[in-house]
């Protein structure tokens, strides 16, 4: 099936199975590597990336749905050479263990900071339920908060 | 004084039965009792976890045969859609996803907490379909076609591998809404 989309703002026309999971085409057909598998279940949101503004896992996002839609991956979070906040204030808060959930994390974040600009600790509970191994949970809170400041000071 | 009468008894009658009428005292006793047995068909479905997990009575869908609370602490939302960055669409699609097994159909969310079923008697559920103030200001055909037309609802008989469907297959549950309806939409009391 042949499916059009805009991927981090450039036009892309891919042809395979309907079904295929948008994780699959972005990594394996568009050969962008920093969306993640973690389960396959859309249970740990490694896979996270943001289709018309929302977060969505994609892992369990038939590539039949990306026909027409705007889709960001981390690798077009910020304009190439300059860093989202959310990756200025994880690099700052020193967040990543070994890194392997973060992209996912950091999609989570830019969007909830899109939709609640300074949340609160119970906003971040509630909004970014993915899953990191390493726990590093604690250091995450802080780069939110630090990301929240910074977007809002830009 | 016949027709006074006549009205007294039928009225004696669904208040003995003890039953609540949809259509007030226009069903004779007979179309009462097929109403309430068709309701109670109706229940069978409508007490399945597979709708009971979407119609929480509080703002935490449940998921699985066994009714556990929605993983990831997913939670209603101000639309019934789910949080700003946990939208129901973040996982579910229009229709179940064969890699992931994540459930879809379309317009997947929550109904609204007025149409909660969770912890409620029978009559109860009874009363939520019938009120329109808490069923989303449906009439009985519109509730009929919710029933039996809307693909969020029809989903419970396709739900995907390894989740069990309801007791009664569609066309018997189509059958008994419309039977409910067609003879007064009788709820218990």
């Amino acid at each position: 099936m042949k499916i059009e989309f805009t991927l981090n703002g450039t036009p892309q026309s891919v042809d395979v199975p309907e079904n295929m999971p948008l994780l699959w085409v972005v990594r394996d057909v568009l050969n962008l590597k920093g969306t993640k598998f973690g389960c396959g279940k859309a249970m740990c949101g490694a896979c996270t990336l943001h289709i018309d503004g929302d977060a969505v896992r994609s892992c369990s996002y038939s590539a039949q749905y990306a026909q027409g839609k705007n889709i960001t991956t981390i690798e077009g979070l910020a304009p190439e050479g300059s860093l989202h906040p959310v990756q200025q204030a994880w690099i700052d808060e020193v967040v990543p263990q070994c890194g392997y959930c973060q992209p996912g994390f950091m999609m989570a974040v830019a969007n909830l900071l899109d939709k609640i600009p300074n949340p609160s600790d119970e906003d971040i509970d509630d909004n970014i339920t993915n899953l990191c191994r390493c726990g590093t949970y604690y250091r995450m809170r802080k780069a939110i908060h630090r990301a929240a400041a910074l977007k809002n000071n830009l | 004084m016949k027709k006074i009468a006549v009205f007294g008894l039928i009225v004696f009658q669904i208040i003995a039965l003890g039953f609540v009428d949809g259509n007030q005292a226009t069903t004779s006793p007979d179309k009462a009792e097929e109403s309430l047995q068709a309701f109670q068909k109706m229940l069978t479905v409508i007490k399945h976890n597979r709708c009971m997990n979407c119609h929480p009575s509080d703002d935490h869908p449940r998921q699985g045969d066994d009714a556990h609370l929605h993983l990831f602490n997913v939670q209603r939302g101000k639309d019934n859609q789910g949080l700003p960055t946990m939208r129901c669409n973040t996982c579910h699609q229009k229709e179940n996803n064969p890699y992931s097994n994540v459930p879809g159909a379309p317009h997947w969310q929550l109904p609204a907490k007025s149409m909660g079923w969770q912890g409620l008697s029978d009559a109860q559920i009874g009363e939520v379909l019938l009120n329109k103030s808490k069923n989303g200001g449906r009439s009985l055909s519109d509730l009929l076609h919710h029933m039996t037309k809307d693909p969020l609802v029809l989903w419970a008989w396709n739900p995907g591998k390894n989740r069990e469907k309801p007791p009664l297959s569609q066309q018997e549950f189509a059958k008994a809404v419309k039977t409910w309806i067609d003879n007064g939409a009788v709820v218990p009391k």
